[in-house]
């Protein structure tokens, strides 16, 4: 047990060092998209609007931490494991130790958890200061938690997967773009018909999305959404294993 | 000598391709061994596929008797692969690069920077430790890359294609770096498509071809297969003919019995090259 997590640190330890001389760049490109969001639906087009009986200003901000939850941790883990894997190829070199692929997926999905917590911690503070509705709780901070890893470890999975750049493009354009819009994070999801609803289930964001505003605003706490991100997370993960078990011996 | 590297039928395919081929082969301990062949031979699937990186087909190996199958984490405690792309980590200096080597290796602290260090004062690259490796040159970074995979000190070292892309003299100074390592003990296995590279490392040379090792002797065995002397003639038509004989006598006798229609004769000394031309049509840089 001891050494599976010597061995996990081993992994993220590589990525630390990257953080460490580049946290500035790393977080500032990363907050763009949420001031932007924030900017446009929040202040622009939001303006005046209710939902769910809140100002949408408190209504989309969960939102908007579910999305930076996403996009961060999904780049930070994918994008990172994609150039290792395919340019640098210093990947193999992870392969090529003893450690078992276990800790290595666990060590690359935690690369998207710690980038995805650089980059969300800074818009929480923002969220706080912003709406006064917004609170940041224990389950708020499970949740956090659990959307992180999820969402990394699809990124671990879709740079395995991946053959080339493009296929992480294509990825994104049919998969990630639409999810960032219809995943409740700018609406509400009783806005949408039945048949709608249940498709966008099927996305993790839409989870996501759910249990941040449901903790963040004091709603009752949607834990079977809970209980479906963790579940996406694993087959994330189980994914992982299966693609590396299949090329390497 | 003890077997260090068993390989017994070994296959692997891809799609309709056969990478390799029945491939049997047996390395010696302390021995360095080159696989000699064209791009696209089956070297590089063969060091992949030691080295756990890829699944053969069908077949089997062992490194130093453990089976690469069945035991992959024992194979990877003992072997060190420095590949034919640069495999380091372009966002971290050479010592991070080298300690994270030994991380995935669990050596200890001060046992890590103990070798960091030493291996940096071998490999000639103790004042570049703290720079990044990606301002190295590609002598430099394939330095940088057998100094890491020393980190952990390999009893056969992997090398694919080691010298590929660099100038004379950094691929010279690899060459003793590479004599100076197996000197201390350490079997290696490296392929190279460098008929001079193999001639000038390699106690024992395999020819690859298509898949298929068509020849394995050392590099004087492999020259007296085809005749140690060469007669190199360029005939009028401007067609250049070779023809192999077992003594410098027997070369010389050919030469006098030629007629006219020749417009340069060369008597010289049988390479590599020759043998593999003979065996397989081929130049050993045709794909």
């Amino acid at each position: 047990m001891i050494s599976t997590l010597q061995d996990i640190y081993s992994v993220l330890w590589a990525d630390l060092r990257f953080l460490r001389r580049n946290w500035p760049k790393t977080l500032l490109t990363s907050l763009i998209s949420p001031l932007l969001y924030l900017v446009a639906f929040g202040y622009g087009l939001g303006r005046g609007l209710y939902i769910d009986g809140y100002d949408y200003l408190a209504f989309v901000l969960p939102g908007i931490v579910a999305l930076t939850v996403m996009t961060s941790s999904f780049n930070g883990a994918g994008m990172k494991l994609h150039v290792d894997r395919l340019f640098y190829r210093c990947f193999d070199e992870c392969l090529m130790s003893p450690i078992g692929f276990f800790s290595i997926i666990m060590g690359k999905t935690l690369v998207g958890v710690v980038r995805g917590l650089v980059s969300t911690l800074p818009l929480l503070v923002l969220c706080l200061a912003f709406s006064p509705l917004f609170s940041i709780n224990l389950l708020f901070a499970i949740v956090l938690v659990v959307s992180l890893f999820t969402f990394s470890a699809l990124g671990v999975l879709i740079a395995l997967w991946a053959k080339s750049h493009s296929d992480i493009n294509t990825f994104s354009s049919i998969v990630v773009l639409p999810m960032t819009f219809l995943s409740g994070t700018f609406f509400s999801l009783n806005q949408l018909p039945e048949a709608l609803k249940i498709v966008l289930y099927f996305l993790p964001l839409t989870h996501s999305s759910m249990c941040l505003r449901a903790a963040a605003l004091g709603q009752p706490f949607p834990w079977l959404s809970l209980l479906a991100l963790s579940g996406f997370g694993t087959a994330f993960i189980l994914g992982c294993l299966a693609m590396l078990k299949r090329a390497s011996v | 000598m003890k077997a260090t590297i068993l390989i017994d039928k070994l296959t692997k395919k891809y799609g309709e391709c056969w990478a390799i081929q029945d491939l049997n082969l047996t390395v010696s301990q302390g021995e360095i061994f080159g696989f000699l062949g064209p791009n696209g031979a089956g070297k590089t699937t063969t060091i992949r596929i030691l080295t756990t990186l890829t699944k053969p087909t069908s077949g089997n190996a062992w490194i130093a008797n453990f089976n690469v199958l069945e035991e992959p984490g024992e194979v990877k405690k003992i072997i060190g692969v420095v590949q034919q792309h640069l495999t380091l980590d372009q966002d971290l200096t050479l010592k991070e690069n080298m300690e994270l080597h030994a991380r995935f290796r669990r050596i200890n602290s001060p046992e890590r920077n103990k070798r960091i260090n030493e291996l940096l004062d071998y490999v000639g690259l103790s004042k570049q430790g703290d720079q990044m490796v990606r301002s190295f040159s590609g002598g430099m970074q394939r330095s940088a890359m057998i100094a890491s995979a020393l980190v952990h000190q390999p009893k056969v070292l992997f090398l694919d294609e080691p010298t590929v892309g660099l100038d004379v003299q950094t691929r010279r100074s690899l060459w003793d770096l590479i004599r100076r390592l197996n000197n201390d003990g350490t079997t290696i296995f490296l392929t190279t498509h460098y008929i001079e590279e193999a001639e000038a490392l390699c106690h024992q040379v395999g020819i690859i071809h298509k898949g298929h090792l068509i020849a394995l002797g050392s590099p004087t065995e492999l020259r007296q297969k085809i005749g140690l002397f060469t007669v190199e003639t360029l005939e009028n038509n401007m067609h250049t003919r070779y023809h192999y004989f077992s003594s410098r006598e027997t070369a010389t006798s050919y030469v006098q019995s030629l007629s006219s229609d020749v417009k340069t004769i060369l008597i010289r000394e049988s390479n590599l090259e020759d043998t593999f031309v003979e065996l397989t049509g081929e130049k050993v840089g045709d794909n």
